[in-house]
Parts: structure tokens; sequence; C-alpha cells
């Protein structure tokens, strides 16, 4: 059925399946990337460090719902079809979104702020768990069978361009605003925008037909009449759920999170770059390594999924530590030669604490080096009335890179994103092979959003956790990543095959 | 190979739980570092939260293992109409 379709129409599919997925992604990423300064707005004043791990606990939040969001709508694209079912994730993720920038502050309703941030970024994730199976199964079964790698690829680059978009749409804002208007209000603004985004993409999404395979399977009387108990209750169809978590997507998620999302959380909070330096590194990467999502879905369809995808996996286990070595090197300033650098007057600003008769002294002296590159140097005193003055330890961030090595990070980040094409660029044409069409959206969707939202997304999290563990040392939380892809490598090698079901229409 | 997925099987089957165990003891033990009520508090939350998701993954990992050791793996479907 899928060889009738004229290639105008297939791109026409995909065009219309990538840019609404691609607006989901964007809408979950900006949420995670403007997390701290939704802490400071929407959670209560008295903990800052607390505000934010409440958020990074919605964050976490946000990805456990994913696998749930996975079956709920995975068994309604099962039941009544895919056009349906992922227009109205749409729907429920482009509302939500653009309600969070709708919530007014914890100063001005309080407890309401964070309740209603939790529950939209749980509705978030749930129609996140719901839109990608969705997008993947569509195209896959409108796309020829020799094909299907190279078609589905191109789904595969909207979770990286959605993540451009949102860094682009953020550093824009910020840039535009200025740092203190973009901290009290401007932050809204991407997700205000994310409203006229999704309006065009369900204009786009009505407009088009259901998938030639379930439409077929429905005019026959055999669609599944329980998706959820032939997907997890059949041991047929549950082994293969499991192999494809272990020896698939739970390696490719790790892999995922930690190019795209700890590589910046290392740069920004490790290594304390500037914001926008930071931003613009993954930027350059992420714009040089996206067409090799659709260059390694292409060639999977000549060589087979399971080496390329093992592939991506073993060079990062090798080379993620080395990398972010460099990373740590290349920004201590202790290692920089201070020679002829120049020191700006320091920026002194008073804090009287409150509740006590005690002040802060905050001072701020911008360094700028010869080769160009600077950074702050911040130093808090306590003036306190019983004691004087308390000097504390100096601070150093908001780092600038000389050209040199701003290029070499991005190098380096490039080649983590490419890791991360290899593993997901074909992934999505091997789970649609591995299930049949009657429960294919549920089957899929479950070990893809266990795999990327669980594994891969609780990377910053637990890598950070790790790091803060007595005797870790700042490289300690990529043990995390480099153990789960080490376990899916070996399983993978050894139980998956590298051939392809090329009749994925039954 | 066979053979190897059969062996393989039996550490999957014995890693799910040592996995749950190791994530366990971690959790007490950091609890157990807190100070203020607020500290322990986000450390439960978090620890809670790993603990929650990793349980029903690492019993996935048994029965994976468990499916290996019987040799359901041995012969892959060469199509999805064999499932």
């Amino acid at each position: 059925m899928s060889e009738i379709i004229p290639k105008n129409n297939i791109f026409k599919v995909i065009g219309a399946s990538s840019l609404g997925t691609l607006i989901e992604w964007y809408d979950f990423y900006i949420f995670g990337s403007l997390a701290v300064i939704i802490g400071h707005q929407l959670f209560p004043e008295d903990a800052g460090a607390s505000a934010l791990i409440n958020t990074l606990a919605i964050f976490a939040a946000g990805f456990i719902v994913r696998p749930f969001g996975a079956l709920v709508f995975g068994r309604l694209g099962d039941l009544i079809g895919r056009k349906y079912t992922f227009l109205l994730t749409l729907v429920l993720m482009g509302g939500s979104t653009f309600l969070i920038g709708l919530i007014p502050s914890y100063k001005t309703i309080g407890y309401a702020a964070p309740i209603l941030v939790l529950i939209l970024r749980l509705i978030q994730g749930l129609a996140l768990g719901g839109e990608y199976g969705g997008a993947a199964t569509y195209v896959a079964e409108h796309a020829p069978k020799n094909r299907r790698g190279f078609f589905t690829s191109w789904i595969q680059t909207t979770a990286t361009l959605g993540l451009f978009l949102s860094l682009g749409v953020i550093v824009i804002t910020k840039n535009i605003l200025g740092a203190e208007a973009f901290g009290n209000w401007g932050w809204r603004i991407p997700f205000l925008l994310s409203i006229v985004l999704v309006v065009v993409s369900i204009y786009i999404r009505m407009k088009m037909h259901e998938s030639p395979m379930f439409s077929k399977l429905k005019s026959e009387g055999k669609i599944s009449k329980n998706p959820l108990k032939e997907s997890f209750s059949q041991k047929a169809n549950f082994k293969m759920v499991l192999l494809a978590l272990f020896g698939a997507t739970m390696g490719q998620g790790v892999i995922w999170y930690t190019g795209q999302f700890y590589a910046q959380s290392f740069l920004e909070n490790t290594c304390k770059l500037d914001f926008n330096d930071s931003r613009y590194i993954l930027l350059w990467g992420i714009a040089f390594a996206t067409p090799f999502f659709v260059v390694f879905g292409s060639w999977s369809d000549k060589v087979g999924r399971k080496w390329i995808m093992l592939t991506g996996m073993l060079l990062g286990i090798v080379f993620y530590r080395p990398i972010y070595q460099i990373f740590l090197n290349d920004t201590d300033t202790s290692k920089m030669d201070l020679t002829g650098a120049v020191y700006m007057a320091p920026k002194v600003k008073h804090e009287v604490i409150p509740g006590t008769p005690d002040s802060l002294y905050t001072s701020t002296t911008k360094v700028t080096l010869k080769n160009g590159a600077s950074f702050n140097k911040i130093q808090v005193d306590t003036l306190s009335l019983k004691n004087g003055l308390l000097p504390a330890k100096e601070i150093i961030k908001d780092k600038v890179l000389p050209t040199a090595t701003f290029w070499k990070f991005v190098g380096l980040i490039f080649f983590q994103i490419l890791l991360v094409t290899m593993v997901y660029g074909p992934i999505a044409a091997f789970l649609v092979e591995l299930f049949p069409t009657k429960i294919r959206y549920t089957s899929m969707s479950l070990p893809y959003h266990i795999g990327n939202g669980v594994f891969g997304g609780l990377v910053p999290f637990i890598a950070t956790l790790i790091a803060s563990f007595a005797g870790s040392t700042p490289l300690s939380g990529l043990w995390y990543p480099i153990g789960i892809a080490t376990l899916s490598l070996v399983i993978g090698t050894i139980y998956l095959s590298n051939k392809r079901d090329e009749n994925i229409n039954d | 190979m066979k053979a190897v997925k059969k062996f393989l099987g039996l550490i999957w089957m014995v890693l799910g739980p040592m996995a749950m165990t190791f994530l366990f003891i971690q959790a007490i033990e950091k609890v157990g570092l807190t100070h203020t009520d607020i500290e322990r508090t986000n450390t439960i939350l978090q620890w809670g939260i790993i603990l929650f998701i990793f349980f029903p993954i690492s019993l996935g990992l048994m029965i994976f293992g468990f499916y290996a050791w019987k040799g359901e793996y041995d012969q892959l479907p060469e199509s999805s109409e064999e499932i």
C-alpha cells in the first residue's frame, strides 16, 4: 500500500507531522531551559535553592508522566487512529504551554502558582508521551519499505530542532529585552509565542488523511480491541517491548540527553560559562550536526539499524570522560595566563540581610585577558554587627571563551550530537518494524518513552545527584550515562537482530 | 551464542534486584545525611521519585533475563506477523 503514495505526498506527510512534533518539543524544552527563572518567579521566595529543586522535581515529573502518556495515547491511536490522536496531543501541549506563560507570580497568588505549574507540566509530559509514537508511525506507514529509515529520520530531527528553536527564541528575547526585564516578565514570551505555532500546526494537521495501513485495518475490521492487553500481556510481543527498551532505547536515551542537555548544563553550572556563550556553543553544534539524522537514517536503510545505533553508544562510552575533562581544563581560570589582564573597576552592591542588622557587600570585577577571554570575579563579604567583616570565598562566573576555545567546544558538542544522530536517526524505523500495525502505536511508544523520558530525562538529575556525593569529582555524574549505555550496548549486541522487517503492512 | 544469551539471562535476572537494593541503600544513606527539615524533604522527594520509577524497570529487567534464560531470544521473529 505504501508504495503507491506519490513522492510529493510523502513530503507533505513528513512536513505536517514534523512541524507539529517540532512544536511539541519546543514547548517541552522552554520549560527546562527556563527552570531557574520559573523557580524564582513562581515558587516561594524563602529558599532559592529549594525553589530550583522543586522545579527540577517537576521537571522530572514531566518526564515520568511521559510513559503514562505513551500508554494512554498509544492505546487511543491504535483504537481510533493516528491522525486524531496526535492532533489531540498537539492541542494539549500547546494549550498548557500557553497557560504557563499566563500564571501570575507567587507574590500575587501564593501557592496556587507552583501548583498550577505542576499541573500544566504534567499535561505537557502526558501530551509528549502520545505525540512521538503517532508521528513516527504515521510517517512510517506512508513511507516506501526501502526508504523507511530515510523518511522517519525527518521526524527524528524535530527533537533537536525543537531544542534549537527554544534556545534561539530564549537568547533572542533575552538580548532584545535585557537580562532584568527578561527575568521579570520577558521569560513569558517564549511560552506565549507557542500558541501561534500550535494554531498553524493544527490547521495543517487537520488537512491530513488517516494512515493508509490503519484505514485498511479499520475497513477490514481488524483493529485491536484492547491494544494494551495485546501489547503487554502476550509474551511474543512483550518480550520485544523489553528487548527494544533494554537493547536500544535505554542507551539511546542517555546518549541523547547527555549530548544535548547535560553538556549545556555542565558548561553553564560546572564550568561557569556565560549564559549566552554556553547556548551559542550548543546552537552551533546542533546546526552542524542535525543533517546527520537524515544521513544515518538513510544509511540504515542500506546496512541495517542495529550497528549504527550501537556504534553511537560505544563512542559515547569511550569519549565522554575525555571530552568533559577538556571542558574543565579549558575553563579553569587558575590555569589561564593573567599577564596583561585588564581589571575593570569593581561594581559594589550593598544589601541589608532582612530581619538582621547585618549587611552583604557584593563586589563584582570584570577581568579581560589578552586572548579575548573574560570572566567576572565576585566577592560577597558579610558585615556582621557581632563579628565585624566576614570575608567570603571568591566566585568566578560568566566566563567568556577566547575564539579558538569557543570553536573547539563547538567541535566537541558537535561530536556529541553526531553520536545522538547515530543512535536516534534510525530508531523510529527500528521500532516501527518491530511491531504489527494494530498495536504499533502502543507497543513502540512505551519503550521509547521509558528509554528517553526515564533513563534519558533523568540524566541531568541523577548526574547532578552523583556529583554531589562525598569524594566525587565534577566528572562523576558521567558514570550514569556511561553505565546505562554500556548495559544497553551489551544487550543490543548480543540479542538484537540487524535484519529489517520490510513488510510492516501486517 | 545461544549459551551466552542464556547465561547472561541469569545476570540480568540478578542485576534487577541488585540495582534496586543499591538504590534503596543510597536513598536511606542520603536521607540520613540531611541536617534540616527542608533538606530532608527534598532528599526524600528526589529519591522517592527515583525508587518509584526504577522499581517496575528493574522488574522488567528481571523478566527480560528470565525470557533470555528460557531461550525466548534464541530465534527472533523475522517479521511482525510472527508476533
